[in-house]
């Protein structure tokens, strides 16, 4: 059989190194190649689904939820009610629309599992930020978006998205190395300093355990989209000023697939290690399971 | 997967597996048959456990009335439910050796009734993996004809006489010997014509036939 070989980052480097094309376009005709699918077409999808998230971003910004199970609702509130001290109104901005998305997606709001719904606060995040603090222009967010999930769809094909079979860093790590994709093609235009961001954002989260208290996807996820976003910020603007990544993104990459594969089951989303198994997860978790059973469901 | 999948689908929260997933089990049901009279969702393994904190509950009464993965009402499911007259139940059982996040659909509409198994697979993702009793390996993106058919030589080449699509898959079970019925599933690459159901319909070895559309970007929410 006729074995296809699925580009990596760095083939899509070259390509652009030979080419000089913009990146995002290229980007569109390797997808093209891999799946048959028209690049205006896909062009116009990813529009969609980026307008979704600022739309949505937008509509929940700083809101409380009531979620499902209680445990989240309020962070995103409180932040937009708090004056910052010490962050930018950049990362203020950044943070309050990650936790809001977030505690969206636990009230059963609507949100763009881009690219989970665990760790659908990141990317609306640096969307948001960039449009409203830095009035980043459509056409050159699209591109950047783009862009972003190119970085994405590496790590989808090399290793994997789910916590449940890569850990939290599959996740979260995954969306922080894209919205660091994001801003950072979005300032250059250059797709060698997106690589050394991504690499930045997905090593500085190598490792980490998809843990949720019950299984729910609320504690520690809610929180972790607030942060992520904001090693998202620190990695672009290293690479912005020429901080590269000793490791290529490709590999680093590879590496965070197999330390997913050797975490123990009991730190991939069965809500059996990390904090959920600490003693207040299980009592927390306890009288949820009561409320929820009790309670009427109209 | 590809870009697209990765920078989505649009859904409603909080998760693809239980969630999403969960409410396209169940929206495969409705487009079989409609809206049913009653239905039973018979929860199995890790959608026994935490159903009620993940919105598994709403989102499978949300896919059993219609309502696609990124409607903002699925919250409102069990009201929505209420006012079709739908009477809904929800089990916890065993189903067996079948993947954890697995749900059995019973579902009534007069004197239809239709049974259909998934699992919710990961990242959204289902395998529709058996209908009423019979086998098979359904991704539920592409059209499919679930077909109540005499058991009677020439049967299947009659009933793919009628069709000119690209078929993908077909599954084949005889369901009842002492009545003669098969049950036959096929998994095409298009939406039929009018015409086409007309003639399948109106063939002398068809029983029953249930024509399971695919629609425009209904996976991913993109209009």
């Amino acid at each position: 059989m006729k074995k296809v070989r699925t580009l990596v980052f760095s083939d899509l480097l070259t390509i652009w190194r030979n080419t000089g094309l913009e990146f995002s376009e290229i980007i569109l005709a390797q997808e093209m190649m891999e799946t048959g699918r028209d690049p205006v077409a896909v062009k116009r999808s990813l529009k969609y689904l980026m307008d979704v998230m600022l739309e949505e971003a937008q509509k929940n910004f700083g809101k409380p939820f009531k979620t499902l199970t209680g445990l989240t609702g309020n962070n995103a509130a409180k932040l937009c009610a708090s004056k910052p001290r010490v962050l930018s109104e950049f990362n203020w901005v950044a943070t309050v629309t990650a936790l809001s998305m977030a505690e969206s997606n636990a009230a059963m709001g609507r949100i763009v599992a881009c690219p989970t719904a665990g760790s659908c606060g990141v990317m609306p995040a640096m969307l948001y930020a960039l449009r409203n603090v830095k009035e980043a222009d459509n056409e050159g967010l699209l591109k950047a978006f783009i862009v972003a999930s190119g970085v994405g769809n590496v790590v989808a094909k090399k290793a994997t998205l789910s916590g449940a079979a890569g850990g939290c860093q599959a996740e979260i790590g995954t969306a922080t190395a894209m919205a660091a994709a994001l801003m950072t093609y979005y300032f250059s235009h250059n797709p060698e300093t997106v690589g050394h961001a991504s690499a930045l954002a997905l090593k500085s989260l190598m490792g980490l355990v998809c843990d949720p208290v019950g299984g729910f996807v609320e504690v520690p996820c809610v929180k972790r989209n607030a942060i992520a976003v904001n090693v998202a910020i620190a990695c672009a603007e290293m690479a912005l000023a020429g901080i590269e990544s000793v490791i290529p993104f490709d590999e680093v990459v590879e590496a965070m697939y197999h330390v997913g594969r050797s975490l123990p089951e009991s730190l991939k989303e069965t809500g059996l290690g990390g904090i959920a198994a600490t003693r207040t997860a299980q009592k927390l978790v306890e009288s949820i399971h009561k409320t929820l059973n009790s309670g009427s469901e109209t | 997967m590809g870009l697209l999948e990765v920078a989505g689908p649009i859904m409603v929260g909080p998760s693809s597996s239980h969630t999403l997933g969960a409410l396209k089990i169940a929206r495969f049901a409705y487009k079989l048959m409609g809206i049913p009279e009653e239905v039973t969702f018979v929860l199995h393994g890790s959608f026994a456990l935490t159903y009620k904190g993940h919105g598994t509950d709403r989102a499978l009464l949300a896919g059993i009335v219609g309502l696609k993965p990124d409607d903002t009402r699925v919250k409102d499911a069990f009201a929505i439910a209420q006012s079709y007259g739908l009477k809904f139940n929800f089990e916890v059982s065993d189903l067996g050796e079948v993947h954890p996040n697995t749900v059995l659909v019973k579902a009534k509409r007069g004197n239809i009734y239709n049974e259909v198994r998934g699992s919710s697979v990961g990242g959204g993702a289902i395998k529709i993996n058996q209908i009423n009793g019979v086998d098979c390996d359904l991704t539920g993106e592409f059209p499919t004809l679930v077909i109540l058919n005499r058991d009677l030589p020439g049967a299947l080449r009659g009933i793919l006489e009628c069709i000119t699509y690209n078929i993908a898959n077909v599954y084949l079970r005889r369901v009842n010997a002492l009545e003669g019925l098969a049950l036959t599933i096929i998994e095409l690459d298009s939406n039929i014509d009018d015409e086409t159901l007309k003639k399948l319909r109106t063939n002398k070895y068809v029983l029953e036939i249930y024509n399971v559309k695919s629609e425009e970007g209904e996976n991913l929410g993109i209009q």
